[in-house]
């Protein structure tokens, strides 16, 4: 499959993976080897709270880039602080832009989020936001100078699908940028409807890591991704409303 | 004096540098960031930050997430 290309480099997959939710690091292994992946996330947390420090060496040894995020961030002030934090621990300028309204539905706050993207563009970041589902948000975060933009199918972690898929179709439309679909993939038919509708790579953790067997849907992930993204670009049939005989008529 | 590392009360001699405050606590070279009173301060400059009475000082690394 052709490579993703994010603010000029390059990534070999187009599963973007996140590491919350694993039992523990030797199933993440497993389930990351199995995804592909090229790029996961990672949370910043104090360096004492639980969760360990483990994961970066693991995503070091597996030579899988890491993509830290600001989730838990509520303004952009606290964003724009964690993703300096994050750059400075990681040493890398990519950064998963996260800020929520509330923790009940995990939605973006669309107006902290937009003022994070602006501030954190101008201090040099590569800049990669979770947004809502928004053609008009989306357009207005490439505008600000992000490097993609990752709109949500349906809220964080509830496994629900793509409940607009019109509106990701007008975000992919209208994108001078790539599109990730972030957030919301239950199952690998959904992954592939993503690509389908024309985005550029998916972002997934919940799905895989709170599987029964977090091994298998990566490698059901990864193959969805693939297939989705060939069916994309083999252009589909258009929908009929009434059959058309696939074998010769009758002589 | 005292000042506040992640959240615990920590007393340090007059005078200690970050880089002190983060040496005792075993705080790792790599892979983690700090910030005292909401700033960033890059590993460059930890020996040369003086802390006060009162200062808080955030210690982050990476973890699973997202």
């Amino acid at each position: 499959m052709d490579d993703l290309v994010i603010a000029g480099r390059k990534f070999g997959s187009r599963l973007i993976m996140g590491t919350g939710g694993a039992a523990n690091l030797a199933v993440l292994e497993r389930a990351l080897v199995a995804s592909g992946t090229a790029l996961t996330t990672v949370a910043m947390r104090r360096l004492d709270a639980g969760g360990g420090p483990g994961v970066l060496a693991l995503l070091e040894r597996l030579g899988i880039e890491a993509l830290p995020n600001t989730a838990g961030c509520h303004t952009a002030a606290e964003a724009v602080l964690t993703a300096r934090l994050a750059r400075e621990a990681l040493e890398t300028d990519l950064v998963k832009l996260e800020v929520v309204a509330d923790d009940r539905t995990l939605l973006p706050d669309p107006i902290e989020l937009l003022d994070a993207a602006e501030q954190l563009v101008d201090d040099g970041f590569t800049v990669l936001p979770y947004t809502n589902d928004d053609p008009v948000l989306a357009q207005k975060l490439a505008d600000a100078g992000c490097a993609a933009v990752m709109p949500l199918g349906s809220p964080i972690g509830t496994g629900l699908g793509i409940r607009n898929p019109h509106n990701i179709e007008m975000i992919v439309a209208a994108a001078s940028v790539p599109v990730v679909l972030d957030a919301g993939i239950g199952t690998a038919s959904e992954a592939a409807q993503a690509m389908e509708l024309g985005c550029d790579a998916v972002l997934l953790a919940t799905a895989v890591t709170r599987a029964s067997d977090p091994e298998a849907m990566a490698t059901a992930m990864r193959l969805a991704v693939e297939s989705g993204r060939l069916a994309r670009g083999a252009g589909r049939i258009p929908r009929r409303y009434w059959a058309h005989a696939s074998s010769p008529a009758v002589d | 004096m005292n000042v506040l590392v992640n959240g615990d009360v920590t007393e340090v001699g007059p005078g200690a540098t970050l880089a002190d405050v983060l040496a005792a606590r075993g705080v790792p070279e790599r892979g983690v960031a700090v910030a005292v009173a909401g700033e960033v301060v890059p590993r460059a400059a930890w020996r040369s930050t003086t802390l006060r009475d009162g200062s808080v000082v955030e210690v982050l690394t990476a973890v699973q997430g997202g």
